[in-house]
């Protein structure tokens, strides 16, 4: 066959088509200091985007914004607002449908109100990358970070990842669509992080050369016919399954939906590959493990380190990937230990749920602290958590109860 | 402004169809119909060609007699570039026939047609910069005007170039005939007990009003008319900006009538006072457009004309 690839050559920006791992793994990186959305700009810069849609909604309608900059200096094919999260993602459904690689980012109350689309993403397997800054989704309104709407991404079909800082968000962006691309993959990803806390800080973030870009997205790869009208388009069936109550409709579903989690299982492979894991550890040997994801891990880090100076040694699990759920790593990494402290910026918890729901004697598990409604959690309140769990007496903060 | 290079390409993309002569026969008989007796390519193809090939809905699932039916095959027949058209669709009877369409087409939620079409017309403009992929949007009444009115008009607004096709059977039929937006004032309705309180929505209005390049309404009675106004409102989406058919396709079923009636049903709608009139809007680029294109055909035919006097 004609060799096709276009690795070497250059996009009319004059960035050089990388190879992915080369770019990521092995080309010299510049630390920068930068905002979260910032950030995202620069991973965008290098992604050989398509078709990004806009919608402002706070906190993450400064990175949007920033995107409109990349697509007015060329580096983005096409770029608009549309008129509602629902309505956007619908147009982002309609340009990976034909064959765009498609970037959109939403929050809280606009993740909601796009809700009906995700499923139909993954049931259309389309590998469309929208990133989350997560925010509550309560009346009265809220703008504060909170996490809650990722528990309602993760039935969807979606791939869902939780970044903690700015650079996992810069690597994760790139490194999303090479395992949403795959064959064997094919679906959506929802990459969250924790609104404000991840947005709008700054933070020093390793970027790779601007020069270098991803492989632009193959539309032929995909498992499902791209609507483009350049491969045969004759009679899919006929009679339209939605109208028939019979074995065939429904073994059909049936089967469309466990090949959506089953492309999910088979994403495993190449998140591990490209994240160095679904998870990572620190001192899981130690009775007393952290177990949690986003900037939760963050102020996890924090607690550790004070624990430490009081001689109670702390482990460390953080979940990147919530879908597909790490349940081996989970079980294997908590084998150990005899509190498994989960903190959360959310009010039901539902990170310890998930866990609870994966582990042997789960009332190792305690649910907390968590906190919501955009409370910030100061270390202070795990290490209270934690020496609540051994029996250690602590002081009480004010205003704590 | 239609370019030489877009009616070549025409061709490469019927030869990306071809089927390799080894595996011909083992494939399925709409594939071996396509690529041996489909329309695509012809220039003139039309409402008369139905029934010459499975491309031009060989079957459908609908009601018998459903004037929908007719409306999809005169559509389908009419498209001036079917080989490089992509349709869209939303939920409800026209989603019945869309899997029989040897046509790409999407479904992927009610309402959200037009802004699924906003995205795909832009992806294949990006995609395909040098050649012409039309986008065709064909949605029933509840779809277009009432859970997805925000984003067919605002994908008016924002001038996308595709077509909108409003199948407006005055009610909710594949549900079972739900009082919808473009239902008569008191016309009693499952969700409308008392009869419906408030006018048909008058959406050709809004439409020339939210930037329209092209409006037409009418009913699906006469399929030469039907032939025209596709192609009018393809080429001028395709050159100019938005346009908007609305088609009475009467839900025989829900008002009462036989599989025989839907055609007198018609006809008896599309009086000069009746509610279904045909009705035609045209922007001042749009109708130099359709001049333009006239002339051209004019000429064409002038030097055939001339060549076959030649030649006798």
């Amino acid at each position: 066959m004609e060799n096709t690839s276009v690795i070497g050559t250059k996009n009319k920006k004059g960035q050089v088509y990388t190879d992915t791992a080369v770019m990521m793994n092995e080309a010299p990186r510049t630390l920068s200091f930068y905002t979260g959305s910032e950030v995202i700009k620069e991973a965008i810069r290098r992604a050989s985007i398509d078709v990004m849609i806009a919608y402002p909604i706070t906190p993450q309608s400064e990175a949007a914004a920033l995107i409109g900059e990349l697509f007015a200096e060329g580096y983005i094919g096409d770029y608009f607002r549309g008129e509602s999260e629902f309505a956007v993602m619908s147009q982002c459904a309609g340009a990976a449908f034909g064959g765009a690689r498609v970037f959109t980012t939403t929050a809280g109350p606009g993740t909601m109100r796009a809700m009906e689309n995700f499923p139909m993403w993954a049931g259309a397997r389309l590998p469309i990358q929208m990133i989350v800054t997560c925010r509550g989704i309560n009346s009265p309104l809220s703008i504060q970070p909170d996490t809650i709407e990722i528990s309602y991404l993760l039935q969807t079909g979606m791939l869902v990842w939780h970044a903690e800082t700015a650079q996992d968000f810069y690597d994760w962006i790139l490194k999303g669509y090479m395992v949403s691309e795959e064959p064997d993959v094919h679906l959506p990803l929802a990459l969250c992080c924790d609104g404000f806390f991840v947005t709008h800080t700054k933070d020093v973030v390793e970027l790779t050369p601007a020069d270098m870009c991803l492989p632009p997205y193959d539309p032929y790869r995909s498992p499902v016919p791209c609507m483009d009208m350049e491969c045969p388009p004759v009679r899919m069936m006929r009679d339209p399954f939605v109208m028939k109550s019979n074995y065939i409709s429904y073994a059909t579903h049936a089967s469309w939906q466990q090949e959506i989690w089953a492309a999910m299982e088979r994403s495993r492979k190449h998140t591990i590959k490209w994240l160095d894991g679904l998870i990572e550890t620190e001192n899981v040997d130690a009775d007393i493990l952290i177990v949690t994801s986003g900037t939760a891990v963050s102020q996890g880090r924090e607690a550790i380190r004070l624990l430490a100076d009081e001689g109670i040694r702390v482990g460390l699990v953080k979940i990147k990937c919530v879908r597909p759920w790490p349940e081996d790593e989970i079980r294997e990494a908590t084998k150990y230990a005899k509190h498994i402290i989960v903190p959360e910026f959310n009010v039901v918890g539902w990170m310890a749920r998930e866990i609870k729901a994966t582990i042997p004697n789960h009332e190792r598990v305690i649910a907390g602290p968590r906190v919501c409604g955009g409370m910030t959690m100061p270390p202070e309140i795990i290490v209270e958590e934690i020496k609540t769990a051994l029996g250690v007496r602590s002081r009480a903060f004010t205003g704590r109860g | 402004m239609i370019s030489q290079q877009s009616c070549e390409e025409v061709s490469v993309s019927k030869e990306r169809i071809q089927i390799a002569p080894e595996l011909f026969e083992i494939m399925p008989p709409e594939y071996q119909d396509l690529v041996s007796r489909a329309t695509y390519g012809n220039e003139n193809r039309g409402w008369k060609d139905i029934g010459t090939s499975k491309e031009l809905i060989e079957e459908h699932s609908l009601c018998a007699g459903c004037p929908e039916s007719m409306a999809f095959r005169y559509i389908l027949a009419s498209l001036p570039n079917p080989e490089n058209t992509v349709m869209v669709g939303s939920t409800g009877c026209t989603s019945l026939v869309f899997p029989h369409v040897a046509i790409h087409n999407i479904h992927s939620l009610f309402g959200n047609q037009n802004a699924v079409a906003s995205g795909l017309k832009r992806a294949l403009t990006v995609r395909f910069p040098n050649r012409v992929k039309d986008v065709v949007v064909l949605a029933g009444d509840g779809a277009t005007v009432d859970i997805g009115l925000d984003m067919t008009l605002q994908a008016w607004f924002r001038q996308e170039k595709f077509t909108t096709i409003c199948f407006d059977n005055e009610l909710y039929a594949n549900t079972g005939g739900q009082e919808s937006g473009l239902m008569q004032k008191g016309f009693v309705a499952k969700m409308a007990p008392m009869g419906k309180m408030f006018e048909k929505v008058r959406l050709p209005e809004i439409a020339r009003e939210s930037g329209c390049h092209y409006v037409v309404s009418c009913t699906v009675s006469k399929p030469s008319l039907i032939e025209k106004v596709i192609k009018n409102a393809v080429l001028i989406a395709r050159e100019i900006g938005p346009t908007y058919v609305q088609l009475y396709t009467p839900c025989i079923l829900e008002i009462g009538k036989d599989s025989m009636e839907g055609l007198q049903e018609m006809r008896d709608s599309e009086k000069p006072t009746g509610r279904f009139a045909h009705k035609e809007y045209m922007s001042e680029p749009a109708k130099q457009l359709l001049a333009d294109i006239a002339a051209r055909e004019k000429d064409k035919k002038a030097a055939a004309m001339q060549l076959v006097a030649q030649e006798v």
